[in-house]
Order: C-alpha cells, then sequence, then structure tokens
C-alpha cells in the first residue's frame, strides 16, 4: 500500500493493500467499517483505477456507519430459537414497516399516515390544514462523555428533523426519556472513566433545559428510568413534534437548485459522531472521542427557524434537510442522491481557519440546515436570512449526473457515484440467538399488611416523583399545553400524557404519552417492547386520545449487535412489535436505533439492558373533553377497567423484594383495544371524572397517585378487583403489573351510562372517593391490607428525587 | 377616539419566544397585530409610531447573555431611545412579558422617574435617558422554574392594564432571572406606595406569599409586575398569553378555571386594547 501526501487532501490507495491493512486503515481513521465493507470499497477503487481520497474515504464511512444506514436492522439475521435456525431477510422490513403496511391497509380511507419511515420525521393528518410530524432520537454516547453538551446537542439536533421534515413544520412540543444508573451507586466503586450517575443525570437534564427552553418549545413528556446497566452508557432519548401545511410535506431538490447552507459556522466540533456512535465506549473514550461531542447554541437555532419558517411561507426553497450525523456529507449526499450534488467546501463559513477539506464535510457542528433554493429565489431568500441576522451561504449545487462531487479551492477533492454512496454497502449477516432464561421464582408468604410496600413502590427510583425535572422545563410556551405533565389539586400528581392544543384559539388537538418497560426486558424482550407499545397507547387513551387515531415510534437502544444473545433479544423485540402494532392497528410511522450501547470495565462489557422507547400521538377531536388523573370528588364510584393477572415478574414490588421472577406482563391486544375504545367513548360522553393508567407498582401505586393527586382518599375493596383465577394473594392482586388497565372514577351522576358503556368489558366497580385523608385497601378477606394517609404516600414518592 | 383595531407591534429579536402566543392574545383581544424585528426599526424601515401598543414578548432575547434582557435593553436605549421617548411621550401603552420585563426593567422605562407625567416626559422628548432602578436577579432557587402562581392585584395601582381583572388572578411563571430588585428600600418603598407594584405573589387564599414556592423567585415584596408612574408602562414576570383561554388552566379538569371562555390573562390584553380605542 502506497500513501502519497499531498497538502490538503490525503491520497490513500486500497488497491494493492491486503485484508489485514485495510483493517488497520479501518480503524486507525476511526472509519468503523468491517472487513467486508472495506473490500466492497477498495473494489469501487479498483473499477475506478485510483487511490482514494482521505474526503471520499470518511464520506463512505459516514454514509455506510451503522447510524445512517440501519445495517443491524436491514441486514439478514440467522435467527436461533430453541434450537430452530430461521433465516431473517430484513428485520425492519419484516416486523415493523410489515405491521405499518397491513394496519394502513386495514384502515384504508381512515388511514393517518401522511409520511413514514422516509422522512427526517414520520408525518400523520392532524386536522384541515396541518400535518404533524413527530421524532424520537438518541443521544447516548455523547451524554457519557459530556452529559450537559450531549444532552444539549440531543434536543438541538431533533428539534431540526421535524424542522427538516416536508418542507419544514414547525416544532410544538419536545418529549424527554432517560435512563441513568440509579443516583444513590456508591462513589468508590465507580469505574475508572465513568461520571457518577448523579452527575450524568444533573447534566443531561439542564442540557436538554438549557435548550429546549431557549428554543421556545413546551418540554410536556417524559420519565427518568433507572438501571444499574446505565451507568457506563446512560440512555439520552428526545422527541420532538411540529406541525406542517398540508402543501408543504413533500421535498424534492431538483437539478440545477443551489445548495446553501444556513444557521451556525462549521468547526472542528462533532467530527465522526456517526461513526463514534457505532463503537462501544471504554475508559479511553473520553480522551479519543471527545470531539465527537458537539457544542450547542439554541439561539442560533431559534433565529434560523424563524427564518426557515418564513421562507417557507414564500415557498422559496424546494427541499430542506438538517445537518445531523455526517454535517454536509450526510445532508447534501442525501438531498443529492437521485439527482447529484457538486460541493465546494471553501465556501462553507467557517469557526475559525485550519480545517482540511474532509473536515468541514463531516463536521457536525450543530444548528446548520441545507436547503435547496431556486437560483431565482435565492435574493428574496438573502433578504430574509439578513433582516434576522442569519449567516447563509450559497456552497454549492445540485446537478444531474447522479454524482456528488467535491471541490475545494477549484481542485477536485473527491467524486463518487450516488449509487454506490447509498447504495454500495454490503449487507451484513449476523447470527442471533435466543434462549429464555430462567429466573429463581421467589418463594415467601404474603405479608399481611401492605403498608410498607407501598411506600417502598413509591419511593422506588423509577415510580417516584420527577417533579424536579419537569419543574425545570418550560412546558407552557406557545400556549398550547391543556393536560400539563403534572397533575391535581396541587399541580404535582403524576399524568398519563400531555394534551395539547396547537392551534391557539381551536379546540382540537392532541396526546403525547410514551411506554417504556426496561425491567421485563430480562425475562423476555417479546412482552417487555409488547407492554411498552400497550402502556405508551394507554396513556394517551387515559386522557381521551382517540385509540383509532394514534401513531407510534419506536426507538431501540441495543447493546452490540455482533454478540448473538444481544441481537436475539432485538428479533424478540422487533416481533412483538409487528404482532401488537398489527392487533391494535396502530401505525408506526418513524423510529431509530443505537446499537454499541455497551461500557468496557476492565475486560468486561457491559450492555445496556434491551431498551424500547415506544412514544405516541394521539389525536383529539376536543381536548375540553380531556380528564387528568386526579381523583375530583368525594362519593364518586372507582371502577378498575382491564383484568389483573398474576404477572409480577419484573415488577417493582418483586424488584423492591430483590427479585426478578418470570411471570412477565403480556399483552392481550384484542380485548386491550376494545377496553381503550370504551374508554374513548366514556370520556367522550363525559361520564368519566379522572383516569389513571396503571403501570409501574401496580393497583396499589395506581391508587394511592390518584388520591394524593387529587387530595382525596379512597376506600377499595380488592375482592372486586376483574382478577384472574390464579391471583389468590393481595399481594399479587395490588402490585402486578398486568397490561391494558385502568383506575376510573366515574361522575356519579352518569354512572348508569358508564356501566352501559363498559358492559360486557372486565370492568367493575372497586370502591369510592371519600373525603378523608387516607387511602383505604380491603383485602381479598375484606381486612384492610392498606391503611394510609396521604400526605405519608406522597411525601414517599416525592423524596427519592426531591433535589 | 380611535377607529378600526390599534396596531399593535409585537417587537421580536433573536430568542424571542412567545411572540405568536402573544400575538395572538393581542388579535383575539381586538388588536391589528403585527409581529417585526427589531432590526426593522434600528435600520428605519418601519417606525414605533406607526403603532399604537408595544408588546415585548418573553423569550431569551440574545440568549440572555451578559444578564437577562440586556442587550435587547441596550439595543432600544441607544438605537431607538428617540423612537421609543416618542412613542411613550404620545401615552401609548407598552407592555414588557417575562423577558419583556427584563427588558423594560434594565432600560429604566420600569419602574421609571417617578412623579413625572406623561406631559412632562414630552417636554423631555428622548433624554435624558432614564437610569436603572431595579433588576431582575437570578431566582432565589438557583434555577429556572415553570409553575402557577396566584397573584393579588394591588388595590391603589394606576395601571391601565388591569382594569377587569378580579383582584385575584392565576398565571403561570418560567424563569430563571425573576426575582425583583431595588437599588434602594427608598424606590421599593415608592413603587409601592405610588401604586407601582401592580402584581403580588400570594398563597392560594389571597394571603402573602412566605417565601417559596408561592413567591416562586425570592421577589423583594413579593412583586410580580410593576407599572410606571403613568400606568402606561407596565410589565410582568408571569404570562398572560398563556392563559387566554380557561382551558390553559392547569386544574380546569377540577372546574377551577370559572365557566367562561376567557383565562385571567386576557382582560390585560383587552385592556390595552380598550385603553388605545379610547384614548388615542
Amino acid at each position: 500500500m502506497k500513501k502519497t501526501r499531498t497538502s490538503p487532501v490525503e491520497k490513500i490507495d486500497l488497491r494493492g493493500a491486503t485484508d489485514a491493512e485495510l483493517e488497520r486503515i479501518s480503524s486507525e481513521r476511526l472509519l468503523a467499517l468491517n472487513l467486508r465493507e472495506m473490500k466492497e470499497l477498495q473494489r469501487y477503487y479498483v473499477s475506478r483505477g485510483r487511490p482514494a481520497t482521505d474526503v471520499e474515504l470518511e464520506c463512505i464511512a459516514q454514509t455506510w456507519s451503522e447510524h445512517c444506514k440501519h445495517k443491524v436492522f436491514n441486514g439478514i439475521t440467522r435467527f436461533v430459537e430453541n434450537g430452530r435456525e430461521e433465516l431473517i431477510d430484513n428485520l425492519f422490513l419484516n416486523t415493523i414497516v410489515r405491521a405499518t403496511e397491513d394496519v394502513r391497509r386495514a384502515r384504508g380511507k381512515r388511514d393517518i399516515c401522511v409520511s413514514v419511515f422516509r422522512d427526517n420525521a414520520g408525518v400523520i393528518r392532524f386536522d384541515s390544514r396541518y400535518n404533524l410530524a413527530f421524532k424520537v432520537e438518541t443521544h447516548n454516547h455523547p451524554s457519557a462523555l459530556d452529559p450537559y453538551g450531549g444532552a444539549n446537542t440531543g434536543i438541538g439536533g431533533v428539534i431540526r428533523d421535524p424542522l427538516g421534515t416536508g418542507l419544514g413544520a414547525k416544532p410544538v412540543f419536545c418529549t424527554d426519556v432517560f435512563c441513568f444508573a440509579a443516583p444513590d451507586f456508591p462513589h468508590e466503586k465507580l469505574p475508572k472513566g465513568v461520571l457518577h450517575p448523579k452527575r450524568i443525570c444533573k447534566g443531561v437534564v439542564a442540557g436538554v433545559r438549557d435548550y429546549g427552553n431557549k428554543m421556545g418549545i413546551p418540554t410536556v413528556n417524559g420519565s427518568v428510568q433507572f438501571d444499574r446497566r446505565y451507568l457506563g452508557n446512560p440512555i439520552v432519548y428526545c422527541g420532538t413534534g411540529g406541525l406542517i401545511p398540508r402543501d408543504r410535506c413533500v421535498k424534492r431538490a431538483r437539478p440545477g437548485d443551489l445548495v446553501v447552507a444556513i444557521g451556525g459556522r462549521t468547526g472542528r466540533d462533532g467530527i465522526h459522531g456517526a461513526t463514534f456512535a457505532s463503537l462501544e465506549l471504554d475508559d479511553e473514550s473520553e480522551v479519543t472521542s471527545s470531539s465527537a461531542v458537539q457544542i450547542g447554541n439554541p439561539i442560533e437555532e431559534k433565529k434560523m427557524l424563524d427564518v426557515i419558517l418564513q421562507a417557507r411561507g414564500e415557498k422559496l426553497y424546494n427541499s430542506i434537510t438538517d445537518c445531523g450525523a455526517g454535517g454536509f456529507s450526510s445532508a447534501v449526499g442525501e438531498m443529492g442522491q437521485n439527482i447529484g450534488a457538486e460541493l465546494r467546501l471553501e465556501r462553507a463559513p467557517l469557526k475559525y481557519g485550519g480545517l482540511l477539506p474532509w473536515e468541514i464535510l463531516l463536521s457536525e457542528a450543530q444548528e446548520r440546515m441545507i436547503l435547496a433554493v431556486p437560483p431565482e429565489n435565492l435574493d428574496r431568500f438573502m433578504e430574509l436570512c439578513r433582516a434576522d441576522d442569519v449567516e447563509a451561504t450559497v456552497i454549492g449545487k445540485f446537478k444531474d449526473d447522479k454524482k456528488f462531487s467535491i471541490f475545494y479551492k477549484n481542485s477536485r477533492v473527491g467524486e463518487l457515484d450516488m449509487d454506490f454512496l447509498h447504495r454500495g454497502v454490503p449487507r451484513i449477516e449476523r447470527r442471533a440467538v435466543w434462549k429464555k432464561p430462567a429466573f429463581k421464582e421467589p418463594v415467601f408468604p404474603a405479608p399481611s399488611n401492605l403498608n410498607p410496600y407501598l411506600h417502598r413502590a413509591l419511593s422506588w427510583w423509577d415510580v417516584a416523583s420527577k417533579e424536579w425535572v419537569v419543574r425545570q422545563y418550560d412546558h407552557e410556551v406557545q400556549g398550547g399545553c391543556v393536560l400539563k405533565p403534572l397533575q391535581g389539586a396541587e399541580n404535582d400528581g403524576p399524568g398519563d400524557a400531555a394534551v395539547l392544543a396547537p392551534v391557539l384559539g381551536a379546540t382540537h388537538g392532541f396526546a403525547v404519552s410514551h411506554g417504556i418497560s426496561i425491567r421485563y426486558g430480562d425475562i423476555d424482550p417479546y412482552h417487555m417492547a409488547a407492554s411498552a407499545i400497550d402502556e405508551a397507547l394507554r396513556g394517551a387513551a387515559a386522557v381521551g386520545a382517540d385509540p383509532d387515531r394514534t401513531a407510534i415510534l419506536d426507538n431501540f437502544a441495543w447493546g452490540n449487535p455482533d454478540k448473538p444473545d444481544r441481537l436475539g433479544a432485538l428479533v424478540r423485540a422487533a416481533r412483538a412489535c409487528r404482532d401488537v402494532a398489527a392487533t391494535f392497528l396502530t401505525p408506526f410511522i418513524s423510529g431509530k436505533d443505537s446499537f454499541y450501547n455497551e461500557f468496557t470495565i476492565g475486560n468486561r462489557s457491559i450492555a445496556v439492558p434491551p431498551t424500547l422507547l415506544i412514544s405516541a400521538v394521539g389525536l383529539i377531536d376536543d381536548v375540553r373533553r380531556c380528564v387528568s388523573m386526579d381523583a375530583k370528588e368525594p362519593g364518586n364510584p372507582v371502577y378498575v377497567l382491564g383484568r389483573t393477572y398474576d404477572e409480577t415478574g419484573g415488577s417493582v414490588y418483586f424488584r423492591v423484594r430483590g427479585y426478578t421472577g418470570n411471570k412477565v406482563p403480556r399483552v392481550r391486544a384484542r380485548i386491550a383495544k376494545e377496553q381503550m375504545l370504551a374508554l374513548h367513548r366514556a370520556i367522550n360522553e363525559g361520564t368519566v371524572r379522572a383516569c389513571h393508567d396503571v403501570s409501574d407498582g401496580g393497583l396499589a401505586v395506581a391508587f394511592a397517585e390518584m388520591a394524593f393527586a387529587g387530595g382525596f382518599g379512597m376506600t377499595i375493596n380488592s375482592g372486586k378487583i376483574p382478577r384472574d383465577p390464579l391471583v389468590t394473594r393481595n399481594d399479587t392482586l395490588l402490585f402486578s403489573e398486568s397490561n391494558s388497565r385502568f383506575v376510573i372514577e366515574v361522575d356519579r351522576k352518569k354512572e348508569k351510562r358508564f356501566r352501559e358503556i363498559t358492559a360486557g368489558l372486565q370492568c367493575r366497580k372497586v370502591g369510592t372517593v371519600t373525603a378523608g385523608g387516607e387511602l383505604i385497601v380491603l383485602g381479598l378477606e375484606a381486612k384492610p391490607v392498606i391503611r394510609a394517609k396521604l400526605d405519608s404516600l406522597k411525601s414517599s414518592w416525592k423524596k427519592p428525587l426531591g433535589w | 377616539m380611535l377607529s378600526g383595531r390599534p396596531k399593535v407591534l409585537v417587537l421580536r429579536t433573536a430568542g424571542t419566544n412567545c411572540d405568536a402566543e402573544t400575538a395572538h392574545a393581542c388579535s383575539a383581544a381586538g388588536g391589528d397585530v403585527e409581529i417585526l424585528h427589531v432590526n426593522r426599526f434600528i435600520r428605519g424601515e418601519r417606525k414605533l409610531d406607526d403603532f399604537h401598543f408595544l408588546v415585548i414578548p418573553g423569550g431569551f432575547s440574545y440568549g440572555d447573555d451578559v444578564s437577562a434582557g440586556r442587550i435587547l435593553a441596550n439595543e432600544i436605549r441607544f438605537k431607538l431611545g428617540g423612537q421609543l421617548a416618542s412613542f411613550v411621550g404620545g401615552g401609548k401603552p407598552v407592555l414588557g412579558i417575562c423577558n419583556g420585563f427584563q427588558v423594560l426593567v434594565k432600560t429604566g422605562l420600569l419602574p421609571g422617574a417617578f412623579r413625572t407625567s406623561a406631559a412632562k416626559r414630552r417636554q423631555t422628548h428622548g433624554s435624558p435617558r432614564p437610569s436603572q432602578q431595579a433588576t431582575l436577579f437570578n431566582n432565589d432557587s438557583g434555577r429556572f422554574e415553570c409553575r402557577w402562581v396566584y397573584l393579588r392585584r394591588a388595590e391603589n395601582t394606576r395601571c391601565i392594564f388591569t382594569n377587569g381583572l378580579p383582584e385575584m388572578i392565576q398565571l403561570p411563571v418560567a424563569h430563571g432571572e425573576g426575582k425583583v430588585m431595588f437599588d434602594s428600600e427608598e424606590t421599593k418603598n415608592q413603587v409601592i406606595e405610588n401604586g407601582q407594584a401592580v402584581f403580588r405573589y400570594t398563597d392560594e387564599k389571597g394571603r402573602a406569599a412566605a417565601g417559596y414556592p408561592c413567591n416562586p423567585n425570592g421577589s423583594d415584596d413579593d412583586i410580580a409586575g410593576m407599572c410606571d408612574p403613568t400606568g402606561l408602562i407596565f410589565g410582568l414576570m408571569p404570562h398572560p398569553e398563556r392563559h387566554v383561554f380557561t382551558y390553559q388552566h392547569p386544574r380546569w379538569t377540577r372546574g377551577e378555571a370559572g365557566g367562561g371562555i376567557h383565562g385571567d390573562g386576557f382582560p390585560v390584553f383587552r385592556s390595552a386594547i380598550v385603553y388605545a380605542k379610547r384614548n388615542l
């Protein structure tokens, strides 16, 4: 292999390289390409009869990165379960896409999808003027190295997704879900190169806060989950939804359009972000990869947003996308993939001098977007930019030669066939294995007094109040938030979903909710995924969203897919997505996967638990009919909708007691959907005063939260709770985390109608709201098993994260 | 008396982010609203005098670099000082919400020179520049917070924006730098005696806030909003534009938002529009 150095572009001759040399080039240059991919590159350059340039190699490496190409989901998987081997040709198409296609077909004219899996965000119909775009992203590795900066740019990046969808959606809400190790992790046990989880937690919260608040986008929904395995690799999900006029949903750059870069300048921050996301972390990552973390400036992004929305109104451009992973390379390469594009790197405005051409091309400096502006609109576009002090520069043009040509100071520094760049990546075959683990089934006598367990469940990190986080986010800006994240008499109860009416003055809107069921994944990722979908859907249904007009997003955060057990778990989870979404008739509209979430301590690699976040948006005709989760009025009857099974495996109750168990909650999707539709009708007809979905901690926690949020007591007779005959113990009944259940306070004046609507379902009156300040739960033997003052329950719930 | 809808300017700049809902509130209240960038005025493309009512909305103007509202305040003082003095001298109402309040305080327009009538100010048109007598400092909690607060209107207020408001109202706050502080006890006492301390944070029964969280930021004397001696310039940390409809109230599902259409923030805008119609 020969290396010739002609500044500032390096030529790398792959043509004669041995396998070992190819692998060395990949690893030395942080290309994160495997041998098969390097050989494919070699073949390309042999056929071209010339050496590669560093610009080209970097461009290909990021375009082919896992982060951009989703090679795991789209690859070939040999899946082994119970000794049976099966070949899965493209897991993504066979599960998530398949389910969505089936749902859309089944729904026919009532299909709400507009654009799925294609653009930067998924798009559904909202009203006669607007569609709704929604995207959720992860920003994990940067947040491990620099919690504030990583999370800051995480939210900044996902805001640009709806903004770069169609011809630009105006962001109207943000969501965030974080996974950390518990904040009480002993300092002395902290491995080398790892920040303490409390520091990561505070940094991430502050990073999202400072960016979201300054952008003026309300953060309305989210959660924080805890597991020890997130110690070296936290998971940070950020989502953004926006409204887009119905006639601005299609984008297409045309040959002759100018490539216009708008927003922030290009610098050396965020180089190799896409490839960095495709490697595991270790204690050297902070040193080797800190240039992969970008620096955020929300005001720069807000200025850009203001200008883009004006230019969108005047129809000044044909296409737009954000510079995320891979920077200009990815943005221009994707916009021009069917036509061709030419870039002049020296024209890009830089933060400072000294950047090499490939660094300009690959930089992931924040707050930049690319637009395709027809030459005749350029003057007007530039005028808008100047008026708002926004920098915009023509850095190239779209062509019709199907090539990606890159120039630097009049010399050609790269030329790649678009087809090879975008479709040349070889498909990888991986092995996946799934073996059902057997945990010890705990055996212990049923306690006669469940008070201490209820307190401990309420104080469990996952359950405890997240008010400390929520209050730091402006959830009221834009004036659209109708049901807030915190609800109840003292504005501190945990809402199941937020409701927005983003068109001011109009009363239609949508609910935003999510589901994440990490604790079940160790037992079976299939039921973990199914439970996450159910949780997201029942959150939206609990406030009154229409279950027939709800869409979901998937976000997988997984370990290293080259390890067959990790990939086996993924296959299980993806299949659950297919099965459950198809039965619920709920489409997936967008998603994202993040792999290599592992951290090496010594010689042991620790993967994060299989983590699937499902985010949901559900449409609402009249937000004034929505209900919150807090108990409203003494004397009203309390109902439970949905049957309780012996499903304590992975539950908070078992975890509190130090067990995992095996009886993981399942989803009976057909019945669940029927129940949600009935609930929707009951809410719509005004028979429901309060509704709370039953999740972590089971019915006991749901009753307690509803009571203390409303400031009213409850008396519950457990014997009335709809239950499977196998449920014979009070602790199982009250702490099982069976899916698809709701606690409902019914307006006593409309109880008859409520009963008519729910006739034939697993729905029974179990007690009443009381004026006293106590939660009293009578067990199956009609003796109190829980008797607790609301103040003390609330304080157990508020204390752990009351920082 | 003005015929037609009063012209309202919602002034924005880099980092302004409550402009759309503020414009909506003004429009719902009967104004003819434009949202315009401050550059348009600095470059002379538009004039403040074309408008009857100026609103500086919330947000993080210029990222709140240096301190909240400082840079926009300086731009207004040094680049639009004359235009603004003429606007104010003409007896036209000015409203600053959250970041806009911070701007008005940092320009020195709030609490403003004492015992100076609008007529007198008209004579001193443009100079001398008012000096700053108060500030909005970091919340005592040390962090940005979003929560709903109870507010009591001062009985002796001369603020033209609070006509038609009940004595007690509820609005949300969302800020990190909202603590009202004065340069001296004397200024504070004058502000209070003069009826310029328009809103005070209280508890849910209307009693003194008695600290956090009812007083969310540690403001002196629980002051949440102030007007100038004429009552025409008004600034407040809470966001009236976020409570224009009853269903924006955090406990409307508990029947605590009243039965009407409009929330507590609406009359703030309505009063200014009515004032402009009658007096300009």
